[in-house]
């Protein structure tokens, strides 16, 4: 492979990673900043899962990223993940809670934008309806799983440290699931830029299993991510989790458990099948905000307990970061977009 | 190696709740034998039956300290129950502090022999009585804070009930005993031991007390 082709790849590598280090932390924060799980268990269970998500599960997120718009020369989809990135660093620096999903949307139509391509009206529309429904549903989730653990609770009169027992071993469930279902939906917003541009081809391994170009590009995206998990989310994971709204160990287990069937849910194409060969309607494949999920989850369990306790500041900065991500990550795509064709003399789309 | 280690983390939970449910019993014990031994001084004095029984609740007080320790160091050890462990060892402690109290009662009276006039002696059984049924209570509590956490402030409830008995007891004991015409020291004297037993209770209620907070902060 051409040492250009690797040079294109880092920015999604770069966004994988700030994945990995911000993202992990939905899936395990509560259960490390708690003491429930060491950081090292999660690290590796959250690594090995979004890989087996990514690789097994991501190509339904990706087709639909794909028809908002099929980025087909690699340096544009080069910037596309850069932009991306650099919005998701910006607003961690002034400290507001960020969606590489936004991000990379806005991205995307700023490469639209540039090249003169439409955007795709239908799939935009799709993907804004399931940013609104994903904390919505995150929402209804856990309040109905908060509701039955309370009574669960209630009834099974388990001891105090049995209930440890089991809650442990739920959140490392929970946070499994979680991050096959991030991998899987969120793989698409690292690596689907480049799938319209791939460099890698498909092989087989010894005739019995193939290997695809783009199973390939979303192994190297989870890898990446892991990496992210590795190096930095240790941080965010024990000052995240606490923010929204205090949790016990199970209220952190119901939250993890929502945001991972809402993931889930984006990203199943088994479900998909299943539901359409049924005649049900079907859920759209879309590259949702875990962050947004956890805080859907989260306001769930608040709003069961009376809505006392909630931080409505944290809530509106968050509904702000919702706005301004794609804004700043469409207008650092196109500036760079032109410099690149421009300054550095690259072709950004055919 | 994942399943084995969850299945060994099961066993230890097991144990450490057989421990828990052992010092409980130690703490339960001691109360019962106590309001025994005390049953035993007021009738036939300090008899080789009253230093059997002191003795029985020596040996569970030694029990029940070894029982906190090894309880706590495994709690740490394990990082096991990481929201409520210094809940529970707070409570631990409060609970063997009981324990303590009621062996230090048991010495006095070996050591000082009070003379009990026999007008003051059914003031005593009651007061011992009243102690001892709040220091059940707190033992159910306990037990309750553990498995059903509902149930804490029923058991909290006796607990306050039997304290407030137990104060209008001992304040009617010692009205009795400076009203009578016995001598400035043997009335400070006797005192003393209403006191000390009256702590008993006392003690009991700032435990059920501090359950009542736990039972908030432990609400899911």
């Amino acid at each position: 492979m051409e040492n250009t082709v690797l040079l294109f790849l880092t920015s999604g590598l770069f966004l994988g990673w700030a994945l990995g280090a911000n993202d992990a932390a939905n899936v395990f924060g509560t259960a490390v900043g708690t003491r429930m799980v060491r950081f090292s268990t999660a690290a590796i269970i959250c690594s090995v899962f979004v890989l087996l998500g990514a690789v097994a599960s991501g190509a339904g997120a990706t087709e639909t990223l794909g028809k908002l718009g099929a980025i087909n020369a690699l340096p544009g989809s080069f910037m596309a993940a850069l932009a991306a990135a650099s919005a998701v660093h910006m607003m961690n620096r002034v400290g507001l809670p960020v969606s590489t999903s936004q991000a990379i949307v806005g991205a995307i139509i700023g490469w639209n934008l540039f090249s003169g391509m439409p955007t795709d009206s239908a799939a935009l529309t799709k993907i804004l309806a399931t940013w609104v429904m994903c904390p919505i549903l995150a929402a209804v989730f856990s309040a109905l799983i908060y509701k039955f653990m309370v009574w669960l609770i209630r009834h099974a009169k388990l001891h105090l440290l049995r209930t440890d027992t089991y809650t442990r071993i739920g959140l490392i469930l929970a946070g499994a699931f979680g991050s096959y279902s991030l991998g899987a939906n969120n793989i698409a917003n690292v690596m689907g830029v480049f799938v319209p541009a791939n460099p890698f081809t498909d092989f087989n391994i010894s005739h019995v299993l193939t290997f695809t170009g783009g199973q390939q590009l979303f192994l190297l995206g989870a890898i990446a991510i892991g990496v992210g998990v590795f190096t930095y989310s240790k941080r965010v994971m024990l000052t995240v989790g606490n923010d929204l709204l205090p949790l016990s160990p199970i209220a952190a287990w119901v939250a993890v458990l929502s945001h991972s069937i809402v993931l889930f849910l984006f990203a199943s194409q088994g479900l998909e099948t299943i539901l359409s060969s049924n005649g049900l309607p079907t859920i759209p494949l879309v590259p949702v905000s875990s962050s947004q999920a956890v805080v859907g989850a989260v306001l769930g369990i608040a709003l069961v307990k009376g809505g006392r306790g909630i931080q409505w500041r944290v809530l509106g900065s968050i509904s702000l970061g919702w706005v301004v991500t794609p804004i700043i990550a469409c207008g650092i795509c196109f500036v760079g977009l032109y410099f690149l064709q421009n300054v550095f003399d690259q072709t950004v789309f055919n | 190696m994942k399943l084995s280690k969850d299945v060994r983390l099961f066993h230890r939970t097991k144990d450490l709740e057989i421990q828990i449910d052992k010092f409980l019993d130690a703490l339960s014990e001691s109360a019962l034998v106590f309001k025994h031994a005390v049953g035993v001084y007021l009738t036939d004095g300090c008899t080789d039956e009253f230093t059997e029984k002191h003795q029985h609740v020596d040996r569970l007080e030694s029990a029940a300290d070894d029982l906190r320790r090894d309880i706590e160091i495994q709690l740490y050890t394990q990082t096991l129950i990481p929201e409520s462990r210094g809940d529970v060892l707070g409570l631990l402690e409060n609970l063997d502090n009981i324990i303590n109290l009621i062996e230090g009662v048991l010495w006095s009276f070996e050591i000082e022999k009070p003379q009990i006039p026999d007008n003051c002696k059914d003031g005593y059984r009651n007061l011992v009585a009243m102690s001892c049924e709040a220091v059940e209570a707190v033992v159910l509590a306990s037990r309750a804070f553990f498995r059903n956490i509902e149930a804490v402030g029923d058991h909290n409830h006796k607990v306050i009930f039997f304290e407030t008995e137990a104060d209008k007891v001992s304040t009617r004991l010692k009205r009795d005993i400076f009203e009578s015409e016995l001598g400035l020291g043997h009335k400070m004297h006797l005192r003393g031991f209403v006191e000390n037993i009256d702590d008993i209770a006392d003690w009991s209620e700032d435990v059920a007390d501090r359950l009542a907070i736990y039972v908030i902060k432990r609400t899911v």
